[in-house]
């Protein structure tokens, strides 16, 4: 017969080995796929890794698609965190890419120097917005926020469709459904010379590490922290654990709608429909791989976008579909699910009934 | 008036019915799962699973039957997946089920993509065609409305009665509604919990991919990435409308079928006043709406998320 | 006939990880017989009765259990259902019911067919109705267990068991949940049944109905069985030595002149969710210097009392005060600012957030407070001193205090809470429940800091559903029933006993 058993302690071992072993269980699991694609697998990661490492450039692109994911990660991270189950990442990039872009392309007369920071308090305003109601809606009626968050997902990008092809659209754009681009002086500056990496990527580094120290060292991150872990005696110690619903929930839709931002400011320069390649999902997957903790986010991000622009050189050289990287993630997923499991608790085997003499 | 006009066509109460066909699957798979304590995330990927491998199935041949049994059991399979995450090891009910879309999503639109790289349309297949009924489909209204709608819809109603008839009149229905109230008084009577919980995953999956299976092999008859398009979430929401009643489920997928073949029809009577993205947009709302309303009398399933371990008490 | 042995536990040994739960215990079973398996909390009862049917596995000895025919066989061990099948039936302490269906259906549930087309519910309502008459445990069988009373529940659980053909009945302290009126009726009923040939084994910690309803008595200490007697052969005091090891200490509390009141509640309506948490018109006054007891069986409105004080809920009517001083919205943070000490029901649920450090769990309560933090960051060497000084102080045992405090055993986190709550010199103090689940040792401690806060000047609610611990604590006593408040004229065992059946007194 076989038990479950809680361990007494975590081992560090263990929620460090865990990500690490479930990173690598993924990638080699990959070799499935590419074999029924009739692809060599051992060509196949090396091209994989020449896609990441193989140049400057190479690896730049990954710092690139890693920064959206930053900020995502940090929005499901810190929202987990306090078991506030916050699947809309998605939606409220686009809000925040959506304010974006509204106040960026020159609607509003601000001052050079002004625009930019406008640009991003707005979108991680609008961001935030998006996360009112389905909080709301939680704490008034009970509504589960997964469900609503996930809906407002495709509200939302529904809405954007419409003001891409209304008030948002590009006159210059002959009909196709973009905005019109943000001024100079508002796009976040490159990073490196004729390379796409830029400043968005500072800031989700610093807002990472601001994001560890509050959630270890401050007095909103100890309530914070007692609500996810036990909101019955976080109330019941006087924590108002609506406010810290509303505190979080504010934070990680504005944290969504900063890689909203980073992305039209920093990469694109206007909005299309397409801007997110499911950043918000794929949020979710980095703050799990990072066992929700802000500094883990920016590994766990790294990982994932050197997965996913590994996977794109991987299959313009061999003809294998890109598609190859959302299954790499997604295995990834179940696999430090899983782990965490062997994390909390171990089998143990005990032989089974004896019979009596 | 037009609405009037709209309401009373036999054509928007056939659409209604055949829009709410994969949601009648959805809900009853989900309440399935949601009756016997566990929720079932994985639902969106399950549909996009069952869509993909029904069509693939017909499209290589093995009939369009075949096709409906290859979706359930490609569901099932998933099903099982999120069953050992969720019950035996007690993950977290949420992550898993969004894992499995993730998952299941992937597999599909991967394997599609290398079973057909270079496709510029779709190839398509010979779908489920209306049942003609002799004289049946010929009645005024219902004829058209009920008798030429294709055998998955009545597929769909048949599955409402049997469900309920399973979850209320049988051993069976009453021990996954009690496993999803108090595990315990399962475990105390000499039963598995983690076999009734499990096989009601599985079978409320396989349900889920039927719903998905509707889509390429009735309303549509190609696959498209994205053609799901978030219906798997709006069962989640309807189930909890339904009070988890498999009555009150067609119910729900009805009305919401309603609603969504009226905005389509509303689009083309006053869609010149409203941008079309405004009807787009009123599925997913009223799902919010019905959600909002049901939530704070909801009696959710008391063991719902909640894992059970053998031997803890 | 009547002689023979229905059932033999060999040996039985179990350790949970470093706890020895039972340590070769032996014990035999007549037919017909009822015997009392007496013991302190912890001392492993339910862990004995668990392996014996079939929840946890031994990790040495073997049971023997009689057949139909009354040959004793070897049961093979860690399968409810070989148990059930055996003749081993269980009513546990926590009802093992679904709610959402009948009695009729938690009653059949596992004896028929799963896959079945069909049910034959006539044939089993004709089944469970001959168990009924020959009983007396009624109930109806086809309102949902959810809207059943606890008495009710409790005589289906039993009758889950006859229904399964049991020839051996464990009940695990059934009458915890029942006012000294209702158990005697339960009694009845187990002598009707024993009297068809029913063995019982009935766990309890209250020697007074053990004495008087039993035929012999078994007594467990610290997982290891310390004596067996015909119970006519036993008296309350040599058992209770048994029990304990040493003769049971008496709290010297003393009476002490009751001071101002400190918190005084008039008028307090609450209509909860379910009965538990109901409360109506309520008037109550605590003073300093007093222990207030409130008496009641389980369910009764205790939660709304202890949800009320603890500032859990917003009352729709009525004032409170708290030193005079009234309370305008009602919170956790606003009770614990004017001066109430909460000590919750469930203290892994409430009491402490398992998953922080027994230091943070220490503040959490005065996460404003400047020795806790300055400007919104924590002070964590000042967090860690006080919870250094506080564990010392109120003997807080634990792998320390950076550790997570859900590896305190439950005596620990009762201390942790208490130090909590303590060190605060609080005006009035909530105890609810203070003692359940606790060893003696850890349970007296607690009494003794009631008492100790009580001479400070404190005012003290004292949630119990024992008895004994309220006539062992309170000055003055007060019996909830219903939602509502009556004041105890004495303090005479049966008279709050039918205080609180309802019955006039």
């Amino acid at each position: 017969m076989i038990r479950i058993e809680p361990r007494q302690t975590q081992s560090r071992a263990f929620t460090l080995g865990v990500p690490i072993l479930s990173a690598i269980i993924a990638l080699g699991f990959a070799a499935i796929p590419l074999l029924a694609a009739g692809a060599n697998p051992i060509l196949a990661y090396q091209e994989m890794f020449r896609g990441v490492f193989g140049s400057v450039f190479a690896f730049s692109e990954v710092l690139t698609r890693a920064t959206p994911l930053i900020f995502t990660g940090l929005a499901a991270a810190l929202a987990f965190r306090a078991k506030l189950w916050n699947i809309g990442a998605e939606g409220q990039l686009y809000l925040g890419a959506m304010a974006a872009v509204a106040v960026g392309s020159g609607v509003l007369d601000v001052h050079g120097i002004l625009l930019l920071p406008l640009i991003v308090v707005l979108g991680a305003a609008a961001g935030a917005a998006g996360m009112v109601a389905p909080t709301y809606l939680k704490i008034r009626f009970g509504a589960d926020e997964v469900v609503t968050t996930l809906l407002l997902n495709f509200i939302i990008l529904i809405f954007v469709q419409m003001m891409l092809e209304g008030a948002l659209q590009d006159p210059m754009s002959l009909g196709w459904p973009q905005s019109a681009p943000i001024l100079d002086q508002g796009m976040l500056p490159p990073l490196i010379e004729r390379m796409r990496v830029h400043s968005g990527l500072i800031v989700a580094l610093i807002l990472a590490g601001l994001a560890q120290f509050m959630l270890a060292r401050s007095v909103w991150g100890f309530r914070l922290r007692a609500v996810g872990e036990n909101a019955a005696a976080a109330r019941h110690a006087g924590i108002n654990v609506n406010r810290s619903l509303f505190g979080v929930a504010i934070l990680s839709g504005g944290l969504a709608g900063l890689a909203g931002v980073s992305e039209v400011a920093g990469l694109k320069g206007y909005l299309t429909s397409d801007l997110s390649p499911g950043f918000g999902y794929t949020g979710i997957v980095v703050a799990m791989l990072a066992g929700l903790s802000p500094v883990g986010v920016v590994i766990a991000a790294l990982f994932i976008a050197s997965v996913f622009v590994g996977a794109d050189s991987m299959s313009r050289a061999m003809g294998v579909s890109s598609f190859l990287a959302d299954l790499v993630v997604s295995v990834s997923l179940l696999c430090v699910l899983v782990g965490g499991f062997f994390a909390r608790y171990r089998i143990v085997r005990a032989s089974t009934a004896r019979a009596a003499p | 008036m037009d609405i009037l006009n709209i309401l009373l066509s036999e054509s928007f109460w056939a659409a209604s019915l055949r829009i709410a066909t994969p949601l009648i699957f959805g809900v009853l798979g989900a309440l399935i799962c949601e009756r016997a304590g566990v929720l079932n995330l994985g639902i969106e990927g399950i549909f996009v699973v069952g869509a993909m491998c029904g069509w693939m199935a017909v499209w290589l041949g093995a009939g369009l039957w075949g096709g409906v049994l290859v979706a359930a059991l490609a569901g099932a399979f998933f099903g099982l997946l999120h069953a050992i995450l969720t019950v035996p090891l007690g993950l977290s009910q949420h992550v898993s089920g969004l894992g499995i879309t993730l998952f299941a999503t992937s597999v599909s639109y991967y394997t599609y993509r290398t079973a057909l790289p270079n496709v510029s349309s779709p190839p398509r297949i010979e779908p489920f065609q209306p049942l003609d009924l002799p004289v049946l489909s010929d009645l005024p209204f219902l004829g058209t409305v009920l008798f030429q709608q294709t055998a998955l819809t009545w597929l769909a109603l048949l599955m409402v009665a049997a469900v309920w008839y399973v979850m209320n009149r049988t051993a069976l229905g009453v021990a996954i509604q009690a496993v999803g109230d108090n595990p315990d008084s399962i475990d105390a009577q000499g039963l598995s919990v983690y076999g009734l919980r499990i096989g009601a995953i599985v079978a409320g999956s396989a349900l889920m991919a039927l719903g998905g299976a509707f889509l390429t092999m009735s309303a549509f008859d190609a696959f498209f990435f994205g053609m799901v398009n978030g219906r798997g979430w709006v069962c989640i929401a309807l189930v909890i409308f339904a009070s988890w009643r498999p009555g009150k489920a067609l119910l729900g997928a009805l009305l919401f079928g309603a609603f969504d073949a009226l905005q389509v029809r509303l689009q083309t009577e006053i869609g010149a006043l409203v941008p079309g993205q405004v009807f787009l947009m009123a599925p997913y709302i009223l799902s919010i709406i019905a959600l909002v309303v049901a939530a704070r009398s909801a009696d959710y399933p008391r063991a719902l998320l909640t894992p059970w371990f053998k031997g803890q008490r | 006939m009547t002689d023979s042995t229905v059932l033999k536990l060999n040996g039985l040994s179990k350790r949970f990880g470093p706890v020895v739960a039972n340590d070769d215990v032996s014990l035999t079973l007549k037919r017909g017989e009822v015997l009392a398996l007496l013991g302190e909390n912890g001392a492993g009862k339910t862990t004995l009765m668990n392996m014996l049917f079939g929840h946890y596995l031994p990790d040495s000895g073997s049971i023997d259990v009689a057949d139909k025919a009354g040959v004793l066989r070897p049961l093979p061990l860690g399968h409810p259902q070989v148990a059930l099948a055996a003749g081993v039936g269980m009513v546990h302490q926590h009802f093992t019911l679904a709610e959402n269906i009948s009695a009729l259906d938690n009653i059949t549930l596992g004896s028929e067919p799963l896959l079945a087309l069909r049910r034959n519910r006539r044939e089993a309502r004709q089944k469970i109705q001959a168990i009924i008459d020959r009983s007396g445990l009624t109930a109806p069988l086809d309102t949902p267990v959810g809207r059943l009373s606890v008495g009710e529940r409790q005589r289906v659980e039993i009758l889950k068991a006859l229904y399964r053909q049991a020839r051996i009945l464990v009940l695990d302290e059934p009458t915890a949940v029942l006012t000294p009126q209702e158990a005697d009726t339960l009694f009845e009923n187990i002598r009707m049944m024993t009297d068809e040939g029913l063995s019982v084994i009935f766990i309890s910690h209250k020697l007074r109905e053990v004495l008087s309803f039993s035929d012999r008595i078994a007594v467990l200490r610290h997982g290891r069985k310390v004596g067996e007697m015909a119970t006519s052969e036993a008296d309350e005091k040599s058992i209770a030595r048994m029990m304990v090891g040493a003769d049971t200490p008496e709290l010297a509390g003393g009476t002490m002149a009751p001071g101002v009141p400190v918190l005084s509640l008039s008028g307090v309506s609450v209509s909860g969710r379910s009965k538990r948490d109901t409360l109506s018109s309520v008037d109550l006054t605590v003073h300093a210097h007093e222990i207030l007891g409130i008496a009641g069986v389980s369910g009764n409105g205790q939660s709304g009392l202890a949800n009320v004080i603890s500032g859990l809920v917003q009352p729709e009517q009525g004032l409170i005060k708290v030193d005079g001083v009234e309370i305008g919205t009602l919170n956790p943070a606003s009770m614990i600012r004017a001066g109430v000490g909460r000590i919750p029901e469930d203290r892994h649920r409430e009491g402490i957030v398992g998953a922080m450090s027994v230091a943070e769990n220490m503040v959490i309560e005065r996460l404003g407070d400047s020795d806790v933090q300055s400007r919104g960051l924590l002070r964590h060497e000042a967090i860690e001193e006080n919870a250094t000084r506080l564990a010392k102080a109120y003997d807080v045992r634990g792998p320390g205090v950076e550790a997570p405090a859900r590896l305190l055993s439950g005596g620990n986190i009762q201390k942790l809470i208490l130090a909590r709550v303590f060190d605060r010199a609080p005006r009035l103090i909530l105890a609810n429940q203070p003692t359940r689940g606790l060893d003696m040792g850890a349970a007296a401690e607690v009494g003794r800091r009631l008492l100790e806060a009580r001479e400070r000047g404190a005012g003290v609610v004292l949630i119990s559903e024992d008895l004994d611990e309220i006539l062992g604590l309170a000055d003055r006593i007060v019996v909830i029933r219903d939602g509502e408040l009556h004041e105890a004229p004495g303090r005479d065992r049966e008279q709050i006993g039918l205080m609180m059946a309802g019955e006039p007194a």
